[in-house]
């Protein structure tokens, strides 16, 4: 176990060093550099002085070394549209409207996604199932900008006590929540509904009946437990779709999170800002997969890690 | 006949010789696709997927030219109309025509969706085909390298991508988003084939083949890639939907097809920003198109699955 930890671990510090490379290399072959397109008519002086100032000046290797070093220490530099706020400050005043949205979303989608779910494949083709499977089709089939917009537009703007958009207070946060939580929270229902179904057709499940268990007893202690474990494999997926979902929905209900500044600095071309929450979302995501697997081992006792890894 | 009946030897025949005429097969043979396909059929939410989706086909084939005013044309004195006799889909904030707008926005975003999925498939085909034909070792490091490269985050290359050649000014090409989305794509479809062709190839077929002095690409052309077909579909299909919603996505960054080519990505989000003044009508077209687009793939991908899954034949 300790093995695999260990090389797991090693993995993601690898995946992690190629994707800080990569965006490196990538936002450094963008022609020209960030303050030559744009006022032509600066003065010779103040565009050395720029260049200076966030290092462009220095040779590519050794401004990626710097850039690695300061990655390390969890600096990722000042934002070059800001004069205000560096790219530290920006995440740090972002991301916990941005994760408060999430786990609230999280949270909506793994209450309700595997209850659907085991709903469905417990009513199998009757019609408690035709509901959770409509809802779980229209979670996967219609986009969450487009969910997020007739939010907005059939429900925000009937019901007084929700509004259009905005952040402060709670109830900022429900129709956002919703509309981010939908797709994963039907991927959920969906993986649920079969894991379940082929689950109540295991042998243990009848033993269990057989041995005059109470029903509520069987399907909660036999059949969900071991039904739920899929959908515990894919939470790293589902994490990192409502990463990318809130970029939309943010925009769209105007939260002031992590996502829009990242929208943001893409229009604005904030090649540091665009670098650092990169980054950072890469070290979220790729922490959260990890996280995910060796949690998975753990409860899954059939997982038996051997000496060679897996 | 009941119970009672006495047997005689008067009520028996002797069986024609001609035994080779009763071992023929009178009703003709099904094949594994004829099989599949019987069973699709079966699948009523599958076939309406397959129909919408030939539908909107069509309709983004011939849609464009249907209408009478092209999709770039802006008519100042037609602005923002709603949907009428001339406009069937209304126009837009510039006086262009929805129709054509809307088809010719399918066409591209089912082609980006398509084209991703081909090249994702070819990709994967050939990488995971030779990791599970070659040895233990090259196997182990080729899948050390995707691995990596699929912990990298889907969308964050994507949107790195497209930062970087949009900002070239020639902005964000139909090539520039198609590559975007299959340089981390390819890396589910590999480990799916490399999956299959290690199972495979214990097979008997593979190795009597083998011992027949068949070579390796021999049995991974004729017999294992045949046989892994069918999983590699329902990947297919469902990336498909995949990448058309990544596109969307990347328009609503800025970082869709460039104007004035439309995709339903870059549609859905210019409607969003004229519905605060009531033109509803602009944006739910297109959302209900890429809606259906993406109901109907999952749907026939989910319906593929269940039609290919030999456990679930009766």
């Amino acid at each position: 176990m300790s093995k695999y930890f260990v090389r797991r671990l090693a993995m993601s510090v690898v995946t992690l060093w190629v994707i800080v490379t990569i965006t490196f290399i990538l936002m450094h072959s963008v022609p020209g550099n960030p303050f030559a397109n744009e006022n032509k008519n600066i003065p010779e002086v103040v565009y050395q002085n720029l260049l200076k100032k966030y290092g462009l000046d220095k040779p590519l290797s050794e401004q990626y070394l710097i850039y690695l070093k300061n990655i390390v220490r969890w600096d990722f530099g000042e934002s070059m549209k800001s004069n205000t706020e560096t790219v530290n400050e920006m995440i740090a005043r972002g991301f916990p409207v941005s994760a408060q949205l999430g786990l609230q979303a999280l949270l909506i989608a793994l209450i309700i996604g595997p209850a659907l779910g085991a709903i469905a494949a417990l009513y199998q083709n009757r019609f408690p199932d035709y509901i959770s499977m409509i809802v779980s089709i229209i979670g996967v089939s219609v986009p969450s900008f487009v969910m997020g917009t007739f939010l907005i537009q059939f429900v925000a703007r009937n019901v007084d006590w929700l509004p259009i958009g905005g952040w402060g207070e709670w109830r900022h946060t429900i129709l956002p929540s919703f509309a981010l939580a939908l797709m994963p929270l039907a991927q959920i229902a969906r993986l649920m509904r079969s894991s379940m179904l082929e689950v109540l057709g295991q042998d243990y499940i009848k033993t269990a009946k057989s041995k005059g268990i109470s029903r509520t007893a069987v399907i909660l202690k036999h059949a969900v437990r071991n039904a739920i474990l899929p959908v515990v494999s894919i939470l790293g997926t589902t994490v990192s779709n409502l990463l990318v979902g809130s970029f939309v929905i943010e925009k769209i209900f105007g939260v002031p999170g992590l996502g829009m500044f990242f929208v943001n600095s893409i229009y604005n071309r904030d090649y540091t800002l665009i670098m650092g929450v990169t980054v950072f979302y890469a070290i979220i995501l790729i922490s959260m997969l990890f996280i995910v697997d060796i949690a998975y081992t753990l409860i899954d006792p059939r997982i038996r890690l051997t000496k060679e890894g897996r | 006949m009941d119970s009672n009946t006495i047997y005689t030897k008067e009520m028996f025949q002797k069986a024609p010789r001609e035994l080779r005429e009763s071992e023929t097969i009178k009703r003709p043979s099904i094949s594994y696709w004829s099989d599949v396909w019987r069973r699709l059929k079966l699948n009523k939410l599958a076939m309406a997927g397959l129909v919408i989706l030939i539908i909107l086909g069509i309709m983004s084939i011939i849609g464009p030219y249907m209408s009478d005013f092209s999709y770039y044309e802006q008519d100042y004195s037609a602005i923002n109309l709603r949907p009428n006799k001339s406009y069937w889909f209304g126009t837009d904030e510039l006086g262009r025509d929805l129709f054509s707008r809307v088809w010719l926005g399918t066409r591209y975003s089912l082609f980006i969706g398509i084209a991703a999925a081909l090249i994702d498939f070819g990709i994967g085909v050939i990488y995971g085909g030779i990791a599970g034909m070659a040895s233990k070792r090259v196997d182990a490091i080729m899948m050390r390298i995707a691995e990596v490269i699929y912990s990298i985050p889907y969308m964050l290359i994507v949107v790195l991508i497209s930062v970087v050649f949009s900002s070239t000014g020639a902005g964000t090409s139909m090539f520039v988003l198609i590559l975007a989305m299959t340089i981390t794509g390819w890396v589910p479809m590999a480990n799916l084939v490399r999956g299959q062709v290690l199972q495979l190839k214990e097979s008997e077929y593979s190795m009597a083949s083998e011992s027949l002095g068949a070579s390796k690409s021999w049995i991974l052309k004729k017999h294992i890639i045949p046989n892994t077909l069918g999983p590699i579909l329902v990947n297919v299909t469902l990336t498909i939907p995949r990448a058309i919603f990544s596109e969307a996505t990347l328009s609503f960054m800025s970082l869709g097809l460039q104007a004035p080519r439309p995709s339903l990505g870059t549609l859905v989000s210019d409607g969003l920003a004229v519905m605060p003044i009531g033109l509803f009508y602009q944006i739910l077209i297109p959302a209900i198109i890429i809606s259906l687009v993406m109901f109907s793939f999952n749907v026939l991908g989910d319906g593929l699955r269940d039609a290919l899954d030999p456990r679930l034949r009766k």
